[in-house]
């Protein structure tokens, strides 16, 4: 009977890395705070359609005669307006909760490929040097060169508006800072003995860049993620306010803001106000989960 | 000196070949240039006649060679819109950008500064935490969010300020400026503090890290050894070590606020560069795009090059380096 | 004043450094006197506290660390009771420093001008132009040739023997009573060690400005240095006159230092280390610190000692100090 608590007992106090990670995670109050809000943000935007009292994008559940009401009104549907209706009577909160849904996959879709096709290329310019590793590297700083918006601008006026135009411009713009960052960290660690002796070993290339160079590449490429996921939801949101990025019948957070502009110059402030609450929520959550990550996954800063 | 400036020049002669590349082929490769290059009312024989006399029948390198021949003419192709050269309608509404991004870096620099200062000198201070925990909001905040937020505050609510437009203008050296009115000044203020809120955070967190870093040199403690009094060690030996880090960085955001100014101007409905940048791309007045975006670039590699040169003259070390190359 | 009267006794000096970890207590209870016109040499390994012990006499102690005890007199007054106002007048005027890396001293984004009028003026209510003449005296006293052109240029275009003298010059300004040198040759080329070594002794010589010279290098403080003091984890564990501490040293941690420099040393005999490392000065156990690393260590060493007159005009922190005769060399 006590055998079976000992084992679990010393596995308690073997200190794995990851451990380690969670708990140097978890001593900033404010990071885990973040990090909570960050998950009931994404839950909320997962099980949209369960909790919404209303689903936003159906025209024939929005009653515009609910246009434009204050939060707290009862509507004609017979639930409250928490936050307000918009100008054809859409509730506020089920539209926020529906657009946090295209921000996240927007943010987190175009994030990861953009680290799919940057950490590829860093990784390739690392280990192959020479020329393409300079033609990788003159194309990331003539990216970065530019700002994000601009590039994103470029590439929407060439393909037109759409979302999934909008996913495109912001691998495009992105996929440098990954590149960047794999290839800094590459270089260090291509020259450490384990690569060198898995070199020796006549691995494959495709074994040692994937199995033993990825995956020490993988502290800084975490970081980099997070805070670009924010980015990318920021940018996302000033396309779509810009009337650059999703269609009007499906809004995401900064469309719903956009929709809001003319009313609130009369005073009706919530439609552009709570959306705008939600978007910025949701980027200092993510940037404050980035801000400990970078400091406990950085090795120069260890003591 | 001359051998460094001639190199820097090819160098941006470079680049500028690179996007008009770039720009070419996202005109003529990706899209139909029949499409982006002349209007949509055009019917067939118009059209025909346009294809010719844009040369579209002739393979793409010459097409790219009359591309750069005309460009170098200063003829970027007309407006559909406003049937006139596009180059010239965007270099009219560049002083209402320009001086949107002069007035921004001025707030960046004179509210940026001191804090920054402060929260470098006494890290551990409430208030420094306050101006931390501000300057992270300052990058989070979604600039065209913040915007409405400033207009309902101070248009709405208060009315203090005006909420959108530009205001009485005055005219100087034949252009006309906002800022030479006070009716132009009080609509320049919100969109001008709006603008430069991702620099004053920028600003911030400069001058406090190089303030930290500063502050830990022994010439800083030398410095203090020689008896010189507190703020002559701060503003001269600590600050005049700062200023070149921030003045480089807030130079090279120079590029980047006229850019970002699209979302500015777009929500205070000011009338520069950026709001008929966006027009454009909604009514597909695709000349104008390509203008803006050859003129952009080429600004772009003129403030990376004026900003290295300020660089190596505020800095002695850069400057006898450049002197021995 | 009293011309036998030393320029500067420090008694007791205890600076701690009260940090999230704990309590560092980098200096702990040091005392020693520096007579007029003399040079004490201040010895240790890095870590040791010699150069807060520096720091500390010329009130540049940063927070988390502060003087925590103890006296600094200097010419009667004590430096650790006075504002930061009247620290700030004797600073660079009647106490001067000298650092270690002359490449760092010196404001790279200043001319060297500016550098020195500015501290000719903080001490001194003279016109610029009087100011200017007193810093291209100075740097031709240190042996700057063409001081008129030397003044109009940036650091960076000094040598760092030139950036030192430099820095000497600027120390030298106000003819101060006391000059604390922390590690001044250490960064450079042995030649210019020398010329700067035979500079700064003619210079006491002439002027009668004490000095404290803090270094690790027991061949600088042989060649300089009236008196020696040996600092080990924050403490003085032996003093005396030079020459004699040299010659037989009492306590194992300076007869180690000495036995670690390759000139001492016999050729094709083993140079002799001191084993180990310096302890962390964050919880030092109680008793001798040197103890852990210390041939001679026994039960006794687990009491501190005291630092004790052991021979006449000898002292020593070891309850086994090197008594008998001297090794033949």
């Amino acid at each position: 009977m006590s055998d079976a608590v000992i084992p679990g007992k010393i596995a308690d106090k073997v200190e794995t890395p990851f451990r380690r990670f969670v708990s140097e995670f978890a001593e900033s109050k404010v990071a885990l705070g973040a990090l909570v809000v960050f998950i009931i943000i994404t839950l909320l935007a997962i099980f949209a359609p369960w909790i919404t009292p209303q689903n936003p994008y159906d025209l024939a559940e929005l009653d515009i005669m609910d246009g434009r009401m204050e939060p707290g009104t009862v509507g004609g549907a017979g639930f409250t307006y928490w936050l307000g209706t918009d100008d054809q009577g859409r509730d506020m909160l089920s539209g926020i909760i529906y657009g946090l849904r295209i921000s996240l996959t927007v943010g987190a879709g175009s994030a990861l490929i953009a680290c799919l096709i940057g950490a590829s290329l860093g990784l390739l310019a690392a280990y192959a040097g020479g020329r393409t590793d300079s033609v990788i590297m003159r194309l990331v700083d003539l990216q970065l060169s530019f700002p994000t918006i601009l590039a994103a601008l470029m590439i929407l006026a060439f393909l037109g508006k759409g979302i999934m135009n909008v996913v495109i411009a912001l691998v495009l713009v992105e996929w440098a800072y990954y590149a960047r960052t794999v290839r800094g960290t590459a270089l260090v660690e291509r020259r450490r003995e384990y690569i060198e002796a898995a070199q020796c070993l006549a691995l494959p290339t495709h074994r040692v860049l994937f199995r033993h160079l990825l995956p020490n590449c993988l502290p800084p490429l975490i970081v980099v993620g997070t805070m670009q996921v924010a980015r990318a939801i920021a940018l996302e949101a000033t396309l779509s306010f810009l009337g650059l990025g999703v269609p009007i019948t499906e809004p995401s957070l900064g469309l719903l803001i956009a929709n809001g502009y003319e009313y609130m110059l009369s005073g009706k402030y919530w439609i552009s106000f709570y959306p705008g609450i939600a978007l910025l929520i949701t980027i200092v959550s993510i940037n404050l989960v980035g801000d400990q990550l970078r400091d406990v996954l950085n090795p120069r800063l260890k003591k | 000196m001359t051998v460094y400036l001639v190199r820097r020049l090819l160098q941006a002669l470079l680049v500028v070949l690179a996007m008009s590349l770039i720009v070419f082929i996202g005109v003529y490769a990706i899209g139909d240039p029949v499409e982006i290059l002349i209007s949509p009312d055009a019917d067939q024989i118009e059209r025909e006649r346009a294809v010719q006399a844009l040369g579209l029948d002739l393979p793409l390198w010459q097409q790219y060679a009359v591309f750069l021949t005309k460009a170098l003419q200063g003829d970027l192709g007309r407006s559909f819109v406003y049937n006139e050269p596009a180059l010239k309608l965007i270099l009219q509404r560049m002083p209402a950008t320009m001086e949107l991004a002069f007035g921004a870096t001025i707030f960046a620099l004179i509210i940026g500064l001191p804090l920054g200062l402060y929260a470098g000198l006494r890290p551990n201070s409430r208030f420094s935490r306050v101006i931390m925990a501000s300057s992270i909001l300052g990058f989070s905040l979604p600039t065209f969010w913040v915007g409405l937020m400033l207009i309902m505050v101070f248009a709405v609510y208060l009315g203090w300020l005006p909420s959108t437009g530009r205001g009485d203008t005055g005219t100087l050296l034949g252009m006309q400026w906002s800022f030479l009115t006070w009716d132009g000044l009080r609509h320049m203020a919100m969109p001008a503090l709006n603008l430069s809120l991702f620099k004053i955070s920028l600003v911030i967190r400069l001058t406090r890290a190089g303030v930290r870093e500063t502050m830990l040199m022994d010439y800083v403690k030398f410095a203090r050894a020689k008896g010189l009094s507190p703020a002559r060690v701060t503003f001269v030996h600590v600050f005049k070590n700062i200023l070149i880090p921030v003045v480089t960085v807030v130079g090279l955001e120079l590029g980047s606020t006229i850019a970002f100014s699209v979302v500015t101007e777009s929500v205070f409905a000011w009338p520069g560069m950026g709001k008929l940048i966006i027009d454009s791309i909604n009514v597909l007045d695709r000349p104008v795009i390509v203008a803006y975006l050859m003129l952009i670039v080429l600004m772009f590699i003129a403030i990376n090059l004026i900003v290295d040169l300020t660089y190596s003259m505020l800095d002695p070390r850069v400057r006898l380096e450049s002197k021995g190359t | 004043m009293n011309m036998t009267a030393p320029t500067l006794e420090v008694r007791d000096l205890k600076t701690h450094f009260f940090t999230r970890a704990g309590v560092v207590k980098a200096v702990d209870g040091v005392s020693f006197s520096v007579g007029r016109g003399k040079v004490m040499g201040l010895v240790g390994e890095s870590g040791s506290g010699k150069s807060v012990t520096g720091f500390s006499i010329i009130g540049l102690v940063d927070p988390p660390g502060r003087i925590a005890g103890g006296s600094i007199l200097f010419q009667g007054r004590d430096l650790a009771k006075l504002s930061e106002e009247e620290m700030r007048d004797l600073r660079g005027n009647r106490i001067a420093m000298i650092f270690q890396d002359p490449m760092m001293t010196l404001n790279p984004v200043l001319r060297i001008d500016t550098q020195m009028i500015e501290t000719v003026l903080a001490h001194k209510k003279v016109s610029k132009e009087e100011a200017r003449q007193r810093a291209r005296d100075t740097l031709g006293m240190v042996g700057i040739p063409s001081p008129d052109e030397r003044l109009k240029a940036y650091p960076h275009q000094f040598s760092g023997g030139m950036r030192q003298r430099v820095a000497i010059a600027i120390a030298l300004l106000h003819e101060p009573q006391l000059i604390i040198a922390d590690e001044p040759t250490t960064a450079l080329d042995v030649t210019i060690q020398g010329q700067i070594l035979a500079e700064v002794q003619k210079l006491c010589a002439t002027t009668g400005t004490s000095m404290i010279w803090i270094t690790h290098d027991l061949s600088v403080v042989a060649g300089l240095a009236d008196d020696i003091a040996v600092m080990y984890a924050g403490r003085i564990v032996e003093k005396g006159v030079v020459g004699e501490v040299l010659d037989r040293p009492l306590h194992p941690y300076t007869h180690g230092l000495i036995g670690s420099v390759p000139s001492r040393n016999k050729r094709g005999e083993a140079l002799r280390q001191i084993p180990g490392m310096t302890p962390s000065l964050l919880n030092l156990p109680p008793g001798c610190a040197f103890r852990s690393r210390c041939p001679r260590a026994s039960e006794a060493c687990l009491t501190e000692p005291l630092l004790a007159e052991i021979l006449p005009g000898r002292e020593a922190r070891c309850v086994h100090p090197h008594l008998e005769a001297p090794e033949a060399a």
